[in-house]
This record gives structure tokens, C-alpha cells and sequence, in this order.
């Protein structure tokens, strides 16, 4: 035991690298901020000369003019600047390194036609404001993802306004509050699962709703007898996540809509976990009213270190007239415009239309596809499983029902050695892997929410799997390893109580940081 | 950590030690303990009028935000001018050091109506059981 | 499938070790009734050639080989092609939310560097690592003031821009916030008496929203407005829609919350987005304040290093009773902004901000040359500024379509008192005979009879 805990850090990291097999050390370089590499006349962009004449700015911009240039704004050369944010990328995880299991986020490939696509020009260059005669290269794309996402979702009408999922769901309740106050009764509440996602009940606040959390039954699933006594003329609609959070297919969810809609609420789906249900089953088809989806997840547009996004609101046909505008509409001739005026309309939930940009890499992701998109989500459904196959027994699996594209274990057995979750989670960034979810859903204590997506290979699934069991193994014998872990990465655990005592949230020239001291 | 025989409890895990009229209330070390390292506490102002069971405050951590409940009713007199620049004193001192606010009591009834120190400890113990079941 | 790293005997294989027969067999808890039985209706499957080539022909059905005068909230900046070199970066483009610091210190530390910017842009101590775009920083940042302040009334100024306004209202209807509209004068700038004695004796106002250089292109002046206020005990709120006027222009220092469009920093206009949307504010204010914040920090063994913090705003704990909804936001934008205004550096912002203002103006008095045509406010501007036609914008734009030209914004449908006034925007962008070209063009098209 002694010589073991003596052995922590260096020399035990060392011994432990041939159970290590996909990551090794490596050296890394270091990098300051680029305001402590900035010294005056030097610089990194030159503009070409002006070609009209010279104007006298101070007397132009009167006292609004701004004498010294931006204080503080780095001044550095190209060079630097190609290093700086070169370093600091190597510092980084990425999907384009290895897998990140991370449940019902979906980290899949995000492939590189999409960003050559998205910057052609003719289409990164349009202005939001040119004449639609102008425009209807644009409007021709954003008709047929229309077209491919509600034959996707089995929907009738979608609107790819949203700028994420969170947005996404407030556009979702707020028709569903336009709809019902139009039929006299906006209704008070709206019931969300104890497995759903944060942005749930902190969109249905923000659309101006009560929040009453359903709990879950035995199984993960939403318990429909109690859904029965809850649903009453003041809920205006339950938020469910299908597949849940513990990425098990709500199988009563036909039963639940009839529920809702016998009281008049509605039936909102979560569309985050799409990758389960892809070219297998339609939401429309088993009564959801209204949905989003997330094209930063299923329709693989890239995280970029956490966003942007993209969260198209589908739905039925009774919530069309209160679809955020502008609306796209195919005039005859089969001309494309957008029409901004429509009376019962929510209005806008942003400015310009959507991410335009983001779109179009989930049309580039769809049309390589084309019908044989089941596959992906065969692949990734088989993934999961695989995993769950060899690590069921290794971890505690708290619910027995089938997993589709993702799997929640917890951290039970090797709580029994003090080792958590986060624990676990950190140890796995040694073996060269991103973690998994840690800490959600809220009613796993201590879960791991493992999703790998079709990306995966098996061999990067069997490597993954004997990282968990290697962890497994050094929880049970030496679970100091694991609780101090990461061991091999350029910073070690990061002290994030002082970060929150005492903020620091931007960089300071030295003097200014003394005196604040 | 002991629980001071003459403080008062809530289901809340605020204690309360009143004393002519005035009441001192902070929270337990079992809520400190939940809430692991704190980082930031936000009071209300002398003068505010706190009422039964209702919100006034919040404790922060690094992975939780916790409201803090009036477990009395009156008229907040001071708040712990401390907490702002130590927050870390609600988890090495939660029942001395870190009171939160005093309070001028509405009902000084109301205070025995609150849990005992040994009816606390055994309402946190069957927590416990809850917990690990 | 190229993006499918399984063959079908690895697939076989897979099976096998699950013991299941088929993977049929997977899908088992989706009711029979309810599975598909046959292949989606969608178009391909494409090659990357035929995906390119999609693509390349709705490029050409679009504004190629036109001449833009287009501004209104989207504008067209020089960008360096090293801000694609670095955003194409495997590392940066395909990583995630940094919540897991120790490998993510990449992503937090341009992000840091990314606040560290807006500040100082800003002149505000404290910014976050942006909302979706300068619409969701606007209407954040009114939600925040009315946290701050417990308040549920807002005046905003009719210059801020339509849309911005829409997004606001949209979100207004469903917390119960009032917003009350506050017009401009001839000068083309907020109507400040107004907004005085809108706040006269009122004790309801959470705060005040004007945006400098507004809709019209006009700078606003602050100082009256701030005090009058912060008298009311209400707080002052500017959006800034063309962030690169920061690099000529004072910055809002008497603002007590920004809330910046960063689009104009190495963003292409891409029709309509994706952008990115910055709040910025006084320390004071970084509880209440929306959005991820990166923080500086230590590691155990006392390395500098960076992690998200003040995160039990978010919505992922806080759930109901976060600050704000917003999950994924626009941080691949919000790096590309940054490596832009590294590359710019203080000269370059500099420059570029002062090449607009002199290609703005030499486009004034070009356009002013042509007989009909004036400008219509007198307030001192950035790169825009609206023009008062004899005849509707819309169709001189029709005409000027003929031309090869996208003309000015017609202000009639935003602005039903503007019926004949378009907004003209030139940047560093705009070539001198272009700019020449279209005031030719403008002239020709106007002594026709109608």
C-alpha cells in the first residue's frame, strides 16, 4: 500500500503507460496571452491604401472621436499570431483526436465539405437584406432542409429560425401559448420530467409558464398514471425527451400524447437525442404536436468549442399561423420569398432569418446521406450497445430497459472506494479519451451517460472499453490514482472555488492588476 | 460538528438562536456540508421585511445555488458584513462565525415551533438513511 | 458510407458480441406499428462532389458580381484569410463546450482573451463569451436590468434597429415586461427630452435602451441620456450593431450594460448568420450577467490555467431559476472575432474604422451631388447614413438591380415616416469606382421619368 501511494504522480503514470494504449505523452508548447506579447508598431494585418481622399477624423467624428485607438488591443505580428492560436488549439481535445462520449450530445464527425460549403462564395457573402431576387440560391436551400427535416420528423411545418436548442424550445412553448391563448386559455404550466435537461425548465420560465416536475417511475420512464392525475385544463403541455435522458425510448409515448390532448395540452418533444430515432421511427407519427431539433448534434455541425447552433422548431399543422416570420413561401413560376407579415405570428426569436451558415452544413450532412441515413443511426444504436454489453457488471447499470444510442451507468461500486464519477471521468482523460457525462441526469446520482455515436469505430470502442475497465480495476486497487487523476495533461486540476470567490475574468495590464490587488 | 442545544431548526437546515426579541439564523453544517465549497452569499439589506418560510437570500458553491428560507418572521436588522469578503466561514464556522442575519422577531412564538437540536439531528440522521438506501 | 468507420463484418461481429441476431432486434422497444418500413424520402446519396457541386450552383443563383450598399446591422469588413486557418483547425472547430478545463485550456483561454477584448473595446470591466447575436444580447441585457433593478418597465429608442426590437417584444410578451417606444428627432438621433420626461417622477423603469451608431447610421449622444437615467434609478443600455465604429469612436463609458454585435470582427455576412452577440458591464453587475464567462484560475500545482465559472447562473444548474436559457452559444464566432481583432491589432481597427468614415463621407458628397437627393439627419455618423430619394427606394433598387447593383435599404415598411429614404452603407470594403459607378447610376435612374 505504502510503496504504492508513494508511487503517485510521475513514476506510477510511467508504469501505468502500457495499459495505456491510445494516448502517450507528448511535449506541448507553452504560450502566453497575446496582450503579454504585444509591443507597440508592431503588426499582423495591413489594409490597402484608402482610394478616396483623406478625411479629418477629429473634426468629422467632432467629440465622439476616439484619439488613441482601443488601450490595451494587442499589437503583435502575422507570425504571432499563427503561433499563438496554434498552441493553444494543441491544447485542446477535439473529435477530430478521439471519441467523446458525451450523453445526448451527440459528438459525431463533423464532415469538412460542410466548411468548405459554407464558404463558397455566393454564399457566405449574401447580405440578409439583398432583394430576394438576389437571394434565391439561399432560399432554395433553406426550402429543401425544410422539406428533408419534415420528412425527417414527420412533421407538416418547421421554421429554421432558432439559434439552438434552448432557443428552439422557448419558440416551441411560444406557439404553443399563441395557439392555446388563441383558443381563450394560454393555460399555467407546463410539466417537465426530473431526467430533462436544464434548458427545459429554464425555458419554460422565460415563456412565462409555472414548471411542475413529473417524477420518473421505476424504470427512467415517465410515469403515465401519474401523468394521468396531473394533466388538468391549467397544463398547457408536458416537455418529454425521446429517447429519455437515460436513453431508453419512451414506448408509452403514443399513450401520453392521448392523455395531453383529451385536456387540450400539447405534447413538446426535446429533439436532442434524433440520433436514436433517424429513418426509424417519426416523432410526427407517434403524436408529438410540436419539436425541435438540434443540428449541432444530430446533423453534425460542428461544436466549435460550444457553439454555434442551429435548433429548427417542426410542428403540426394547427401551430402553422403562429410560426415566427419571416415565412418561406414558393410564389408561381416557382419563385422563392420570404413573406415577413402574418397576423397570428409569435414574431421574431432573432434578427435575420437563423444561422443561415449553420443550415447549410446540415443540408451538405443530409444530402451525402440521402435515404441511407438509418444507417447512422443503426451504427450509433449498435455502438452504445456494444459498450453497455462489456461494461454492464464493470459498472452499476440502475436501469435494466434497452438502450438505444446512449447508456447511463453510475458510480456506485466504486463509491464504495471513495471513487466518483468526476473521478472516473478525469482518469479517463488519461487514457486519451474526452469524458463522458458526468452528474446528469439529475435522478442518476452519480451517473456516467455514455453516448458514442455511428463516428466510432469499433476499434475505438474496444479501446474506450478497456479504458473503463482499466479504471474499474484501479478504483478497486489503488483509487488514489483515480481521484487525483488527470495525471498526464498540461494543467492538473483546476482550483475552480477560487475562481468563483474571486472572478478574474479579463487580463489586466500588471500596474492595473497591483492596484486591484 | 455538534448542533448547539439552545439554536432552533428548519426542515430548511437553518438554525435560529433567539434571544429577547432578536434572533441571529444562519445555515447548519449539514447545508454546508451539501453544498461543498461556498463561494458566494447574497444577503438582504437591514430593514427588509422577511416573512415565514419565503426566500431571501442565496448561498452559492461552485455546483449549486441554494435559496435561504426565512425560518421566522420579522425585520432583518443587520446582515453578516464578513460573508461578502469570506464566504468559506459558512463551512468552517456555519453555526458561529457565519451568521448570516439578525433579525428583529414579528412572533417570538414561532421559534418554539421550530425543531430542537435533537429532533434536527434526528431528521438529518433519516436523511442519511434516505440517502445510502 | 464514408462517414461510417464499420464494415459489415464488423457490424456482424458487434452483433454477436451483444447476442443479438439482427439489428432489427435493438430497436425492439419502438411499437412495431411505429417503425419505418421503408427508406426516407430525401434527396442523394451525394459524393463530396455532388455535394459541392449543389452548393456551387445555388452560389451562382444568388448576389455574385453585385455591388452591395447594404449595412443595417450586417456588414462587409475586410476578413484575413488566417481567421479560417485557425477556425479550421481540427482542435478548435470540432471540440466542445470546455467544461472538462484540463483539456479544453485551448478554447478557455481565447475565450478569456476574447473578454479581455470586448472590454476593452467596450470600455466596461466585464464581458461574457457571447449570446447568440447583437438581437439576443439586446434583449438579455433588458431582462438583466430588469433583475438588477426589480423593475418591469423599459423605454427603448425607435433608431435601435427593427429587428432588434422584434426579438425584444417577442420576448417582452411573455415575462410581462412593458416596452415603451421612445422616437427620434430631425437629427436622426433618440428623442432625449422625451425619454426625460418619460422617466420624470417614475420609479418603474428598469432601463433606458438606445444603440450608437443607431438604425439610421447616426451617433447618439450618451451623457444626457445616462444621467437622466440613473436619476430614475434606471439603467442604461446600448447596443452596438457595427463594432468596427469602436476602433474611431468613443466608447460607451457611461453605459451601464453593452450589448455589441460582434459580426463586423471576421464574420462573413453568410445571410443572416451564424454571428455573435456580446453583453458587457461593470464587475458589479457579473452575477446577474447571462452567458459563459471564462475565468483565471490556478491548477494544483499552481499553473495558470482557465475554467468556465460563475456557472450557477446557468441554465444546467440553476434549471428554472437560471439567468438565462441560452446553452450552446456562438463560440466558434466569438474565436473567430478574437483571431480578427488580433490580427487587426490597434492600428489595424484603427485604420480600418477611420478608411470607413472617409469612404462614407466621399460617398456622401457624391450622392448629394445628384439633384433630388439629400441626406436626411444632420447628426454626425460612422459608415451610414440615410438618404432622402424624390421617388421610392424600392424602385430605384429595381433599377439599380439592372446595374449589377444591391442599392440602399428601403426605411418605408420599418419606418412608415420615411416612405422615400434609403440607408446607405460603405465600408473599407467599397471600392472608390464603384462608389462612383453607383452615384452614375443613381443620377441616370432618377432623371427618367417616372
Amino acid at each position: 500500500m505504502c510503496g504504492e501511494r508513494r508511487g503517485i504522480g510521475n513514476g506510477f503514470v510511467e508504469k501505468m503507460n502500457d495499459k495505456i494504449k491510445k494516448a502517450t505523452r507528448h511535449t506541448n508548447q507553452n504560450e502566453g496571452l497575446i496582450f503579454e506579447k504585444s509591443s507597440p508598431g508592431k503588426r499582423a494585418f495591413e489594409l490597402p491604401p484608402l482610394d478616396v481622399p483623406n478625411v479629418d477624423i477629429a473634426k468629422t467624428l467632432g467629440v465622439q472621436h476616439r484619439h488613441d485607438g482601443v488601450e490595451g488591443f494587442p499589437e503583435v505580428s502575422e507570425i504571432e499570431v499563427i503561433r499563438h492560436f496554434t498552441r493553444l488549439s494543441t491544447w485542446n481535445f477535439a473529435i477530430d483526436l478521439g471519441m467523446y462520449p458525451l450523453g445526448s450530445c451527440t459528438m459525431k464527425y463533423n464532415p469538412r465539405v460542410n466548411e468548405f460549403v459554407a464558404r463558397l462564395d455566393g454564399i457566405a457573402t449574401e447580405h440578409p437584406y439583398q432583394s430576394q431576387e438576389l437571394s434565391q440560391g439561399c432560399l432554395k436551400i433553406l426550402q429543401l432542409l425544410e422539406k428533408c427535416l419534415l420528412e425527417i420528423t414527420g412533421m407538416d411545418c418547421i421554421t429554421l429560425q432558432p439559434a439552438a436548442g434552448a432557443q428552439g424550445e422557448l419558440t416551441g412553448l411560444l406557439l404553443i401559448r399563441a395557439y392555446l391563448e388563441k383558443q381563450g386559455n394560454s393555460r399555467k404550466k407546463v410539466l417537465i420530467p426530473d431526467s430533462a435537461h436544464g434548458t427545459n425548465p429554464a425555458t419554460a420560465v422565460i415563456a412565462g409558464y409555472e414548471v411542475q416536475n413529473i417524477k420518473s417511475e421505476s424504470h427512467g420512464q415517465i410515469d403515465v398514471d401519474k401523468l394521468r392525475d396531473l394533466v388538468t385544463e391549467d397544463v398547457a403541455a408536458l416537455m418529454i425527451t425521446n429517447p429519455s435522458t437515460l436513453g431508453i425510448f419512451e414506448e408509452r409515448i403514443p399513450e401520453i400524447a392521448d392523455i395531453l390532448h383529451a385536456k387540450g395540452a400539447l405534447l413538446y418533444m426535446d429533439g436532442a437525442n434524433m440520433n436514436a430515432l433517424t429513418g426509424v421511427t417519426r416523432p410526427g407519427d407517434l403524436g408529438v404536436d410540436v419539436m425541435h431539433l438540434n443540428l449541432h448534434k444530430t446533423f453534425s455541425t460542428p461544436h466549435g468549442g460550444g457553439g454555434p447552433g442551429a435548433g429548427p422548431v417542426a410542428m403540426k399543422k394547427f401551430l402553422e399561423p403562429f410560426r415566427p416570420v419571416p415565412i418561406l413561401v414558393e410564389r408561381e413560376g416557382g419563385k422563392l420569398a420570404l413573406e415577413q407579415v402574418r397576423p397570428d405570428s409569435i414574431g421574431k426569436v432573432r434578427a435575420f432569418g437563423g444561422n443561415f451558415g449553420v443550415l447549410v452544413r446540415a443540408l451538405a450532412y443530409i444530402l451525402a446521406y440521402g435515404p441511407g441515413v438509418r444507417q447512422a443511426t443503426e451504427d450509433a444504436v449498435l455502438n452504445a450497445n456494444y459498450i453497455r454489453k462489456h461494461l454492464e457488471g464493470v459498472y452499476d447499470l440502475p436501469y435494466s430497459l434497452p438502450s438505444m444510442h446512449e447508456v447511463v451507468f453510475s458510480d456506485a461500486k466504486q463509491k464504495r472506494n471513495g471513487v466518483n464519477t468526476m473521478d472516473i471521468a478525469k482518469r479517463l482523460i488519461d487514457y486519451g479519451f474526452h469524458p463522458y457525462t458526468t452528474a446528469f441526469p439529475l435522478i442518476v446520482p452519480g451517473a456516467l451517460m455514455i453516448e458514442p455515436t455511428e463516428s466510432e469505430s469499433k476499434e475505438e470502442c474496444d479501446l474506450f472499453i478497456d479504458a473503463m475497465k482499466g479504471i474499474a480495476e484501479e478504483a478497486a486497487a489503488t483509487p488514489e490514482l483515480v481521484k487525483t487523476a488527470p495525471h498526464t495533461t498540461r494543467v492538473k486540476r483546476l482550483d475552480e472555488v477560487g475562481a468563483a470567490r474571486k472572478p478574474v475574468l479579463r487580463w489586466k495590464p500588471v500596474s492595473h492588476n497591483k492596484a486591484a490587488d | 460538528m455538534a448542533y448547539p442545544a439552545n439554536y432552533r431548526y428548519t426542515k430548511e437546515h437553518e438554525w435560529v438562536n433567539a434571544k429577547d426579541g432578536v434572533a441571529t439564523m444562519g445555515i447548519t453544517d449539514y447545508a454546508q456540508h451539501e453544498l461543498g465549497d461556498v463561494v458566494f452569499v447574497e444577503l438582504p439589506e437591514a430593514g427588509k421585511k422577511l416573512e415565514t418560510g419565503k426566500s431571501f437570500g442565496t448561498v452559492e458553491s461552485v455546483k449549486a445555488v441554494s435559496e435561504i428560507y426565512a425560518p421566522v418572521s420579522g425585520e432583518v436588522l443587520e446582515a453578516n458584513p464578513a460573508l461578502h469578503d469570506k464566504p468559506e466561514i459558512i463551512n468552517s464556522d456555519p453555526h458561529g462565525a457565519a451568521w448570516m442575519v439578525k433579525i428583529k422577531l414579528s412572533n417570538p412564538a414561532e421559534v418554539e415551533k421550530l425543531m430542537d437540536s435533537a429532533a434536527y439531528e434526528a431528521y438529518i440522521a433519516a436523511k442519511g438513511k434516505e440517502a445510502s438506501a | 458510407m464514408r462517414y461510417l468507420p464499420k464494415s459489415p463484418a464488423e457490424r456482424q461481429e458487434m452483433l454477436v458480441a451483444i447476442g443479438a441476431k439482427s439489428i432489427e432486434e435493438l430497436f425492439e422497444s419502438i411499437p412495431e406499428k411505429y417503425r419505418l418500413r421503408d427508406a426516407l424520402k430525401l434527396p442523394g446519396p451525394f459524393s463530396e462532389a455532388e455535394v459541392i457541386d449543389y452548393f456551387k450552383q445555388r452560389a451562382g443563383e444568388n448576389s455574385l458580381g453585385y455591388t452591395s450598399f447594404l449595412g443595417a446591422g450586417v456588414y462587409q469588413h475586410l476578413r484575413s484569410v488566417i481567421t479560417d486557418t485557425i477556425l479550421l483547425r481540427g482542435e478548435f472547430l470540432t471540440s466542445y463546450t470546455p467544461y472538462q478545463a484540463e483539456i479544453s485550456q485551448g478554447t478557455l483561454q481565447a475565450i478569456f482573451e476574447f473578454q479581455t477584448l470586448m472590454c476593452q473595446l467596450t470600455g466596461q470591466e466585464v464581458a461574457n463569451a457571447s449570446m447568440y447575436d447583437g438581437s439576443s444580447a439586446t434583449t438579455e441585457a433588458v431582462l438583466m436590468a430588469e433583475r438588477l433593478t426589480g423593475r418591469g418597465r423599459v423605454l427603448v429608442a425607435r433608431s435601435v434597429h427593427p429587428e432588434y426590437r422584434e426579438v425584444l417584444r417577442t420576448y417582452a410578451k411573455n415575462s410581462g415586461l412593458q416596452v415603451e417606444e421612445i422616437g427620434y428627432t430631425k437629427n436622426g438621433a433618440v428623442d432625449v427630452a422625451r425619454i426625460k420626461s418619460a422617466l420624470q417622477d417614475q420609479d418603474d423603469v428598469a432601463a433606458v435602451v438606445v444603440q450608437s451608431p443607431n438604425f439610421f447610421g447616426v451617433l447618439e449622444t450618451l451623457a444626457g441620456i445616462a444621467d437622466a437615467a440613473h436619476a430614475a434609478g434606471a439603467l442604461l443600455v446600448v447596443a452596438i450593431a457595427e463594432g468596427i465604429s469602436l476602433g474611431a469612436v468613443k466608447p460607451p463609458a457611461d453605459a451601464d450594460i453593452v450589448a455589441m454585435e460582434a459580426q463586423s470582427f471576421g464574420l462573413p455576412p453568410s445571410y443572416g448568420g451564424p454571428y455573435a452577440g456580446v453583453i458587457a458591464s461593470r464587475d458589479k453587475f457579473v452575477r446577474q450577467m447571462p452567458g459563459r464567462l471564462a475565468g483565471e484560475t490556478t491548477d494544483t500545482e499552481g499553473k495558470r490555467g482557465f475554467v468556465l465559472t460563475l456557472a450557477t447562473r446557468e441554465q444546467h444548474i440553476r434549471r428554472e431559476k437560471a439567468t438565462s436559457n441560452i446553452c450552446t452559444n456562438q463560440a466558434l464566432c466569438a474565436l473567430a472575432a478574437t483571431v480578427h481583432l488580433t490580427l487587426l491589432g490597434k492600428e489595424g481597427l484603427r485604420e480600418m474604422a477611420e478608411q470607413n468614415v472617409a469612404k462614407a463621407q466621399f460617398a456622401l458628397s457624391e450622392l448629394e451631388k445628384i439633384p433630388g437627393v439629400k441626406r436626411a439627419f444632420d447628426g454626425p455618423f460612422f459608415n451610414e447614413f440615410t438618404l432622402e430619394f424624390p421617388r421610392s427606394v424600392r424602385i430605384i433598387n429595381s433599377e439599380l438591380l439592372q446595374e449589377k447593383f444591391a442599392g440602399p435599404l428601403a426605411l418605408g415598411t420599418a419606418y412608415p415616416e420615411l416612405s422615400k429614404h434609403g440607408l446607405v452603407c460603405v465600408t473599407e470594403t467599397t471600392e472608390r469606382a464603384e462608389i462612383e459607378r453607383f452615384a452614375t447610376a443613381v443620377k441616370n435612374i432618377l432623371s427618367r421619368p417616372l
